[in-house]
């Protein structure tokens, strides 16, 4: 039997007044992989990941998720999905064991004995209402009732938001947890690229509503170069280089980043004669800052699972 | 032997790895035989996805330094040189040269080389056989 990727959307598109806010999405997370949803603020997460769940509603396109189209999920279907908003939302007044109580009807498949371990783990006592925890404790205790049905596809929006730092590595380990039991799929949006790293298989950009990137982690990172060329006297104009990404003056050199490094890319660069040439990798976080800040529109960089083609958009760079 | 992850490095997490084992056996922090830990075992520690740990593991196995036994884990497989002796003395020729070329322009004489050559050698594990031709 051929697994349905388990989420797809097909030109999805949102616009809030006439600003267009998620564009013509077309956005296609495989089952069992880790997906990174990566994008500044405002470039349309959130709004994304709402509509993936039925919380607002698209202006325009599909959305399948674990197969079915997602404004007709089947009971069935719908247990099988987790979601943790953002800010960890619950209801204040209801003590934790309520809370517990609350979330299991809605799921046949609940693991009562995992939330039990994690909420021992964390030391924390049913009997305590929602309100007067402290932010990680809520984060913790929303994390339990998101795993807990064992879902095969947990939608996570930007989970570790204001946590501290240990709290946020309890929250990576309990994630690393999920992920060891085969088949689990998860789609997290996240600002900590650190985390992002360590945990996703593959990533997707979102800049200003439009998809630019959706490919491995380790392809991204190994896309992005960043070349300083050093000049003497007076520094070249930017090269005409395809894939590039920003071009900085720093004293006698040139920083420049590129989407891709190949043949055409270094002869762009030698045409310039500088004195040297080092060519640089990034971390995720650094290529993710280099390829959303800078004022021209990067090139799309499109890897799917299967293809060893690197396909580019026909928006180019600008 | 500890493994670590350093996810602001510039690189890839799975290649650390990689140089780690490498680094471990080279110093027979790791020796023939010993286990490593399971994909899954490591993966918890470094709070890292288990597909980088795997990869990193299979890359070795490709290389011949590790060997799964199914069932039972990873382990450091016996050291075989089955490359032919031209290549590993080219290799050889290539490492000394990228080597001795960063001692010559840090400054230090031969002898000085010599000497941290001495020394190092120490802390590693080879386990080459003596040549017999000088």
């Amino acid at each position: 039997m051929i697994m349905s990727d388990a989420i797809v959307t097909k030109r999805l598109t949102k616009h809030y007044g006439r600003k267009r806010v998620v564009d013509s999405l077309n956005l296609r997370v495989p089952r069992g992989s880790v997906y990174g949803f990566l994008g500044r603020n405002g470039a349309g997460k959130s709004t994304t990941i709402k509509m993936l769940l039925g919380m607002v509603h698209a202006d325009y396109g599909q959305v399948e998720l674990l197969g079915e189209p997602a404004d007709q999920l089947c009971w069935e279907t719908r247990s099988r999905i987790a979601y943790l908003a953002e800010g960890h939302p619950c209801y204040g007044w209801m003590t934790i064991g309520e809370a517990v109580r609350f979330t299991s009807s809605f799921y046949p498949n609940w693991n009562s004995t995992l939330v039990d371990q994690i909420l021992d783990h964390f030391q924390l006592s049913r009997r305590q209402k929602f309100r007067r925890l402290s932010r990680g404790q809520q984060a913790q205790v929303s994390l339990a009732l998101a795993v807990a049905p064992d879902p095969e596809l947990l939608i996570l929006d930007d989970p570790t938001l204001g946590l501290d730092t240990v709290v946020r590595r309890d929250f990576l380990e309990s994630l690393i947890q999920i992920i060891q039991r085969q088949g689990r799929t998860i789609l997290f949006s996240s600002h900590i690229l650190g985390d992002v790293e360590r945990v996703a298989d593959r990533i997707g950009i979102l800049v200003a509503g439009v998809l630019r990137v959706d490919c491995r982690t380790d392809q991204f990172r190994e896309s992005i170069r960043k070349i300083v060329l050093e000049f003497h006297g007076e520094l070249p104009e930017q090269p005409l280089c395809p894939g590039l990404v920003s071009c900085r003056q720093v004293g006698s050199q040139l920083e420049l980043v590129t989407v891709g490094y190949d043949d055409v890319q270094r002869e762009a660069i030698e045409a310039l004669n500088p004195r040297s040439i080092e060519v640089l990798d990034l971390n995720l976080e650094d290529a993710f800052i280099e390829y959303t800040r800078g004022p021209r529109r990067p090139l799309p960089l499109f890897v799917m699972e299967n293809q060893d083609a690197q396909k580019t958009g026909s928006q180019g760079a600008a | 032997m500890e493994f670590q992850c350093d996810t602001t490095s510039r690189t890839p997490i799975y290649k650390q790895l990689i140089v780690q084992v490498r680094q471990g056996i080279a110093r027979g922090k790791l020796l023939p035989g010993d286990r490593l830990p399971s994909v899954r075992q490591l993966s918890q520690q470094l709070v890292v996805n288990p597909n980088t740990v795997a990869r990193a593991y299979t890359e070795l196995e490709r290389e011949g330094l590790l060997h799964t036994r199914q069932g039972v884990g990873v382990f450091v497989a016996e050291l075989q040189a089955d490359l032919n002796e031209s290549v590993r003395q080219e290799r050889l020729q290539t490492a000394l040269e990228c080597f001795l070329t960063e001692s010559v322009h840090l400054g230090f004489s031969a002898d000085q080389v010599l000497q941290a050559v001495a020394e190092q050698i120490q802390n590693f594990h080879f386990v080459g056989a003596p040549s017999d031709a000088n």
